[in-house]
């Protein structure tokens, strides 16, 4: 790897890195926080994939992280009670089990299957077009894990899925997905895809296939969302298919644009920064000892504010906090420059 | 299949078409001059509801509670196009599309910090509700809401229909849709044209607040979520570029849910949602500019 890319990657690693040590000197009532703190990175990037680097707006990511959950929690039930909490299920799902670091993985393959095959056709549309259709594999992932009580738990909750995912492994299962979506970004296939992006004719007119380089983008997306709804799953224990539906998709789309949609770091920041800021305040609602003062909010009131931090942010800095950009090398430099 | 589908069913899918329509005017009347998808239209119909229940549960007068919804609506709607549409205007769609994600979740965290703090999950209009009661004619029963949903709504878009077609300011309205650069430069105000955009599209979800509280007398964060989910898709599938197939769209896709859930049994529409959106799927790869727009008048392409 380059010094460049190893600067552009020090930023988002650092945030990470951090996010885990400071959740390890944490009491266990806290540290949950910590924990959803990284997993929405890992859901936020595996958007930014695709989102940012093809700047097609897609409502369809959730899917990947629903399949990747809901696979990676059915294959990791223990035999013994699967049988009796999910009598329907097919009988190569019932009757097998396996590890958790293999339902991670699974899940990923899961995921980019899924993306590649829905991929196929829908890559070819653009704008709102793409938008609407992607939303619509999100209705139909999410209305099949509802009710097809074959593949999954039905309307119930999916539950007794072996709670393994703890800090060290937030950590290093999100750091996974921040260096594989860089070493997208800075590959031929990246550069070629934000190409596309700042101007799909000219592209086209040197020869880059639009649609197959959208396909490589949203498989691989797949495949890290399908790794970050494994990890979420064994950070709950227990899911339901409401729990990974629009909320989480509108949620995670906010929290990008709030980065900055065109950078790595923006989507690591933006996932922090929203998911930072929902912690604290729901601390605050039990009232939390702030500057000598303590700090009361009324039931309900932090949604409100997340709420308004981010239509403020939105309408206030539209290009998000980092403004769309990577801090590496060339960006120190710059700066030491101008001071 | 056509033998199994009974007047009745026949009837309110007309209605939940007409409301449907309505909706997807207001959309398509914003998106034509902004070129934004307001999201948060659902969410100016759940104030409107939370008005009307307001005023019921304070014992006003039916006509009281309506001018009330009717405020509520339009000087949220005037807020929302100050506060948020005017900064935002020279933004990118995805950006303008999220921000109104982010308008409609505060919007309806609001909502759910009031349920939280009166202590009741959800309020209830009944003093409207009384038009939800059944007239029998030719042996259909008609709930009164719905004549008054299909009337309102042929009514409200003749008048919108002549005031696009035959006063000045429909002109404008127009032109703007169509190119909005292009009509400032020949003097076209943009704020006088946004504005009235925004105030139409409120008007019609104050409208669609009032017939849809009535059918749904109880009133939650989530009010008119669902259905402005489905309208959008509706508006899109249409055709969004122009206000008729949008429409049309809207209408089309009130009409199949409301003739589908009417037909079949309740244990047999559990993966109908999927059957519609991969229909929607197929037509979106099939027209990506809409189905009813003509081919080659669109810059909507595939690649």
């Amino acid at each position: 790897m380059s010094r460049a890319a190893l600067t552009q990657l020090a930023g988002p690693v650092a945030l990470v890195v951090a996010t885990g040590v400071v959740g390890s000197f944490t009491s266990r009532a806290t540290e949950i926080y910590f924990l959803s703190a990284l997993i929405s990175v890992a859901i936020v990037v595996s958007v930014y994939v695709f989102v940012g680097n093809s700047g097609v707006l897609s409502f369809g990511q959730i899917s990947f992280v629903a399949l990747g959950a809901f696979f990676a929690g059915v294959m990791t039930i223990p035999l013994e009670s699967k049988q009796g909490v999910l009598p329907d299920l097919y009988p190569v799902l019932r009757d097998h089990t396996v590890g958790d670091l293999a339902s991670l993985v699974g899940a990923a393959i899961v995921g980019a299957v899924f993306a590649l095959a829905v991929g196929l056709p829908l890559m070819r549309l653009s704008g709102l077009a793409a938008g609407i259709a992607t939303f619509a594999v999100l209705e139909i992932t999410h209305n099949l894990l509802r009710e097809w009580t074959k593949i999954g738990p039905g309307a119930t909750t999916l539950s007794l899925v072996p709670e393994t995912t703890g800090l060290l492994r937030a950590t290093l299962g999100t750091l996974v997905v921040v260096a594989v979506a860089l070493a997208y970004q800075r590959s031929r296939f990246g550069r070629t895809l934000r190409a596309t992006r700042e101007d799909p004719l000219a592209a086209q007119a040197v020869g880059i296939n639009v649609h197959r380089q959208r396909l490589w983008a949203f498989a691989l997306s797949g495949a890290l969302g399908g790794l970050a709804g494994a990890l979420y799953v064994h950070m709950l224990g227990s899911i339901t298919a409401d729990q990974v539906y629009l909320e989480l998709t509108f949620l995670s789309l906010a929290m990008l644009v709030v980065g900055g949609t065109t950078s790595l770091l923006g989507a690591v920041v933006g996932a922090l920064a929203i998911s930072g800021l929902d912690s604290f305040l729901s601390e605050a609602e039990q009232g939390v000892t702030l500057a000598g003062g303590t700090l009361d909010l009324p039931q309900g009131a932090r949604l409100v504010i997340v709420g308004v931090v981010m239509a403020a942010m939105l309408i206030l800095r539209p290009s998000g906090l980092t403004g769309g950009r990577e801090v590496g090398l060339g960006w120190l430099r710059r700066q030491g420059r101008n001071a | 299949m056509i033998g199994a589908i009974s007047a009745q069913t026949l009837v309110d899918a007309v209605g939940q078409g007409a409301i449907y329509a309505l909706m997807a005017v207001g959309i398509g009347l914003v998106f034509g001059v902004l070129r934004l998808v307001n999201f948060a239209y659902g969410q100016l119909i759940m104030a409107g509801a939370y008005a009307l229940a307001f005023a019921s549960q304070h014992d006003w007068p039916v006509w009281a509670g309506i001018v009330l919804c009717f405020a509520v609506v339009l000087a949220l709607s005037a807020l929302m196009e100050l506060a948020v549409f005017r900064p935002l205007r020279t933004q990118s769609p995805a950006v303008m599309l999220v921000t109104t994600f982010a308008v409609a979740f505060l919007l309806q965290a609001a909502a759910l910090l009031i349920d939280v703090n009166d202590g009741t999950l959800g309020e209830t209009a009944t003093s409207i509700a009384s038009l939800n009661q059944a007239i029998t004619i030719w042996g259909v029963d008609v709930r009164k809401i719905t004549l008054v949903a299909i009337v309102v709504a042929a009514i409200t878009l003749a008048l919108l229909a002549l005031l696009l077609g035959r006063t000045s300011l429909g002109l404008q309205l127009r032109a703007a849709s169509s190119d909005f650069h292009t009509a400032r430069l020949l003097g076209v105000r943009a704020g006088l044209v946004i504005g009235a955009a925004v105030l139409l599209a409120g008007l019609l979800a104050a409208t669609v607040a009032v017939m849809l509280t009535v059918q749904n007398p109880f009133v939650q964060y989530d009010f008119a979520l669902k259905e402005t989910i489905v309208v959008l898709v509706g508006v899109v599938v249409g055709g969004i570029d122009r206000l008729w197939t949008a429409t049309l769209g809207g209408f089309l896709i009130g009409f199949a849910s409301g003739v589908i859930n009417g037909a079949l049994p309740t244990d047999k529409t559990v993966f109908l949602p999927s059957v519609l959106f991969a229909l929607v799927i197929v037509v979106l790869l099939a027209r990506p500019a809409g189905l009813f727009t003509r081919s080659g008048t669109s810059l909507v392409e595939r690649v």
